[in-house]
């Protein structure tokens, strides 16, 4: 009896955190003066698991395009396509980069960068990917509590 | 905004030289736009983007796999085949790389007559000669046999500049492919331009982005340990911004392949290219 009511505040638990319940919509973002201001998520962003999720190639894959002398250690190969990031966190605001990676376009409409977090408005997605975003509101935010560590 | 976006690509210029692998070589080959319309201002082969040891293996004809494909075809333009009990050399001659001189270089383009009109890549020409000449099976797209006759056809304007006409009757697909180059395609929101015309050069994670050039297709490229189509080649890209790609050998990438070869007028044919 006791396990069994252990397991089920267990479950209450997961299901109150893991699923967000604050988590903000990719449809209900609303990115003003180009920022962003509030977190997509109640929990924190996790700067590790932003790095991570930055040089890996099936998530973020930032650094195809952008450099930044903090994984050069680590990763050999960075990209130029965009400008290098080494520094970011002193130019723009917190909601200033959550807006640039939530949907860059909304101040800069040519830019090559994808929107990481923009409910549909692409043209032939691939099956697999149509209506989906490309990070999780969560992945959003570890992603922005990295950059907020590339200071110098 | 756009300052502090300014000051971080000269950022951007300024520590990349210390970590790129390469950057185009010294003396690297351009022609010039053959057509005032060009958005470019030089035109580049995608030799050029290649590492020495890649473009060595091209130059070496007895070095570049690519020749193996040529070999067959040139072996299979005299077999008879079909219901006319035909072979390639019974309407064109003994020598491939004779006859088709001032070819390759022009396709895409309409070709035939009457209701037989219609817009064709080397690849779809050669099923249409197989399968209203020669009474034969087409071959199928991107396998070694259709392959390897485009190869042959394309070879024999080695060194020839790309030619393709996009006036007249074909103005339309030519339009249909520039809308092409410059819409945003897939979950990545990307179009070819903002790779190949703002970015040549620069480098997306290990991939040196080049103009995007057909002139040395089809081409032996390392990743697919084979030879691959232009169309091939497109699908891959769309596939890389998580599209749903057009089909091989149909008109949207027909159209994408006269605009694409457009951009490349005046590039020497390199078939079969080798690239990575």
């Amino acid at each position: 009896m006791k396990l069994r009511h252990a397991v089920a505040v267990a479950i209450f638990c997961g299901l109150a955190s893991g699923a967000g319940a604050a988590e903000i919509a990719p449809g209900d973002v609303k990115i003003v003066e180009g920022a962003l201001d509030t977190p997509l998520t109640e929990k924190a962003g996790d700067p590790e698991t932003g790095r991570a999720i930055f040089a890996n190639r099936k998530q973020g894959n930032c650094l195809a395009c952008h450099m930044v002398t903090d994984l050069l250690d680590t990763e050999q190969f960075h990209g130029e396509v965009g400008p290098a990031l080494d520094g970011v966190a002193d130019v723009y605001s917190v909601g200033e980069l959550r807006a640039r990676i939530v949907n860059p376009k909304s101040e800069l409409p040519d830019t090559i960068m994808p929107s990481f977090y923009r409910a549909g408005g692409t043209n032939r997605s691939a099956e697999k990917f149509a209506g989906k975003t490309i990070l999780s509101a969560q992945q959003v935010e570890d992603v922005v509590a990295y950059l907020q560590t590339l200071k110098e | 905004m756009k300052r502090v976006i300014s000051i971080l690509a000269g950022a951007a210029m300024l520590t990349g030289a210390s970590y790129a692998v390469a950057e185009l070589a010294d003396g690297y080959k351009a022609v010039e736009p053959t057509s005032e319309d060009s958005p470019l201002t030089e035109v580049i082969s995608g030799y050029e983007f290649r590492i020495k040891s890649t473009q060595e293996t091209q130059d070496d004809d007895f070095e570049n796999p690519g020749m193996l494909l040529l070999d067959q075809a040139a072996d299979q333009w005299s077999v008879a085949e079909g219901s006319a009990e035909k072979s390639c050399a019974d309407c064109h001659g003994d020598d491939p790389l004779e006859a088709m001189q001032g070819v390759g270089s022009t396709y895409p383009k309409f070709t035939e007559k009457g209701d037989h009109r219609a817009f064709r890549n080397i690849e779809n020409q050669i099923n249409h000669c197989r399968t209203e000449r020669m009474g034969a099976k087409a071959w199928k797209y991107d396998k070694p046999d259709l392959l390897g006759m485009t190869v042959l056809v394309r070879h024999a304007d080695r060194g020839e500049p790309v030619n393709v006409v996009v006036d007249g009757d074909a103005e339309a697909l030519f339009e249909r492919g520039k809308e092409m180059y410059y819409t945003r395609y897939g979950q990545l929101d990307m179009s070819c331009a903002h790779c190949h015309e703002d970015n040549y050069g620069n480098y997306i994670r290990a991939d040196h982005l080049s103009q995007g050039q057909t002139n040395g297709f089809p081409t032996y490229r390392m990743k697919w340990q084979g030879v691959g189509s232009t169309h091939r080649r497109f699908k891959g890209c769309m596939k890389n911004i998580r599209a749903e790609p057009f089909k091989v050998g149909e008109d949207d990438f027909l159209a994408l392949e006269l605009y694409t070869s457009w951009r490349g007028n005046g590039l020497p044919i390199e078939t079969p290219a080798v690239r990575n």
